[in-house]
């Protein structure tokens, strides 16, 4: 069991966020958010459904811009950097029609380092082949994307994150459509690209913090960085009430289950606490 | 049939529907894939501003066309590059608005124009040889466009998102996009007219789409389907004295029914 405390985490700042805020139509989705992910870390972020997680992901690649604050990923901002890092978004907006083959959607992610020829060359398939084996999808690299099943195209679209190489990474719900022994997998796959880059996944399901997971970003409107693997008290409450409590106790966070919480955001968490007792 | 083949204007046609033909087909398929048949629709009747245009002012009528075409295309962009949401009513707007120009400047033209009918109907047969040349060369910068923006049409259209953070510049592309169906559109009026343009825009790329795996595959096998109908309903409409535009958009409903029927025994014949 590993224990990760802050000093340990000496790499340079990757992305900052700096008194963000993030409306849509009116209705305020992220407040005050300053949060800082240094190289190298392996970050979840956990929060309920329709509580930013997607927004905050989107604004540090620069699909979205926030009302204020500033935003630097990689030390810049994102618009100028976003080709350094690697997406993987939720559900791929392509249709189940849509004419492309598996190995042609993982090249797409060369695109921006690629020539203006309309077609790819053969060292880039063969990087493209390599991300496939990696994922496990290089049998299936000629299908059509649309005779693919839920987890083959996740699997998919974490290659075509992987195709150029990034220095961090992004996941929006990776294991959404992965059975227990996949999910098993490809956190050791995504352990084994940590070394090399710094990771960002999305998650709704606290029974996915593995052991390979370094922080903890708690996401509720308001954003709390955890420097560690373990879900306290308050972040539970952030996390919807019994239900996921239940779900905590019963799959076992690997340590440290309902730890004490000693964080600095006190005034936040109160008012978590005061809007569950009010549910 | 071969003496049929040395009248000019038969010659004029033939050229100009194969034109069309391969255009609508590439065309046609961005259009299909992108989810934006309606968008395509609302730049094809808007178009019909640019016909009242050419008549009140006594301009040249494809260039009339072109211009027109264009700008509205460009309006519906940038109108729907934001919220994309709401684009199905944007267009809605602009298409009726477009026609009503139309209607109503050539309501304001003295004398009346016979020729009217053939840009809502089209009139392959009539086509002349000036028009012929400015449809190839619209019809080989299309090509050129596409081919040199492949990857990135084909990355937008897949997943627009993901392709900005790649670095596409996806607000351009959109532009571009919709020029390209603007010019599209007005390669069809001469031969389908506008009311009869989406027929050609995705009768064949939704038939083609199941069975290709790539978007050059389908834009390819798209125009040869296209060509195939447009020439069967030039024949027919000669033989049979019918109005051509009209037979060339049956032909390819003919084609579309029996292929469905064909593809529903077959499926049926081998689960039985």
């Amino acid at each position: 069991m590993r224990e990760h405390l802050p000093d340990e985490k000496s790499g340079e700042p990757v992305i900052q966020l700096k008194n963000v805020q993030f409306s849509f139509d009116k209705v305020l989705v992220l407040k005050d958010v300053n949060l800082v992910i240094n190289r190298g870390d392996f970050v979840a972020i956990i929060g309920p459904n329709g509580g930013g997680k997607t927004t905050l992901i989107k604004i540090m690649l620069g699909l979205l811009k926030p009302d204020a604050g500033t935003v630097l990923l990689l030390g810049k901002p994102p618009v100028k950097s976003c080709r350094q890092a690697g997406y993987m978004p939720q559900y791929a907006t392509g249709e189940k029609d849509f004419p492309i083959k598996v190995i042609d959607v993982v090249l797409l992610g060369l695109l921006g380092t690629t020539g203006w020829r309309p077609f790819f060359s053969a060292s880039e398939r063969q990087k493209a082949e390599k991300c496939l084996d990696m994922v496990g999808m290089l049998p299936l690299s000629m299908k059509k994307v649309g005779e693919l099943s839920g987890g083959q195209l996740q699997r998919t679209l974490l290659a075509r994150a992987l195709v150029s190489e990034p220095e961090i990474l992004f996941l929006d719900e990776p294991m959404a459509n992965i059975d227990v022994g996949g999910q098993t997998m490809l956190f050791d796959l995504l352990a084994k690209l940590n070394e090399e880059m710094t990771i960002v996944f999305v998650t709704h399901d606290v029974g996915l913090l593995s052991r390979h997971v370094k922080s903890v970003v708690c996401v509720n409107q308001k954003v709390f960085f955890h420097p560690a693997a373990e879900i306290t008290p308050d972040m539970a409450y952030m996390l919807m009430g019994e239900k996921c409590s239940m779900d905590l106790i019963a799959h076992g966070v690997p340590h440290r289950v309902l730890g004490h919480h000693n964080h600095h955001d006190h005034n936040d968490n109160d008012s978590l606490k005061q809007q569950d007792k009010g549910r | 049939m071969f003496e049929l083949l040395q009248l000019p204007f038969m010659q004029n046609a033939l050229f100009a529907g194969v034109l069309a033909a391969v255009a609508c087909g590439v065309i046609g398929s961005l259009v299909v894939v992108n989810r934006s048949v309606f968008m395509a629709g609302g730049i094809a009747h808007a178009a019909y501003g640019g016909v009242g245009i050419a008549f009140f002012f006594a301009l040249p009528a494809l260039p009339c066309i072109v211009a027109f075409s264009l700008f509205i295309a460009l309006v519906m962009a940038a109108l729907t590059v934001k919220k994309r949401g709401r684009m199905d009513t944007i267009i809605g707007v602009l298409w009726a608005v477009g026609m009503a120009i139309g209607i109503i400047l050539v309501d304001l033209t003295p004398g009346y124009n016979v020729d009217l009918m053939s840009f809502l109907f089209g009139s392959i047969l009539a086509v002349p040889k000036s028009d012929v040349h400015l449809m190839s060369i619209l019809v080989v910068f299309i090509l050129a466009v596409v081919t040199y923006f492949y990857k990135e049409l084909l990355s937008t259209s897949y997943d627009r998102e993901f392709s900005q953070v790649r670095g596409i510049k996806v607000v351009p592309l959109h532009f571009l996009v919709s020029a390209l169906i603007a010019l599209a559109v007005v390669m069809t009026i001469r031969v389908v007219g506008l009311i009869l343009i989406m027929a050609l825009f995705t009768i064949a790329p939704y038939l083609v789409e199941k069975y290709v795996s790539s978007l050059a595959k389908m834009m390819l096998f798209s125009s040869l389907l296209n060509i195939l109908f447009v020439l069967t309903g030039l024949w027919l409409s000669y033989k049979f004295d019918l109005t051509s535009g009209a037979t060339i958009i049956l032909t390819a409903a003919c084609f579309f029914i029996l292929f469905k029927c064909g593809v529903i025994l077959f499926t049926k014949l081998r689960s039985s």
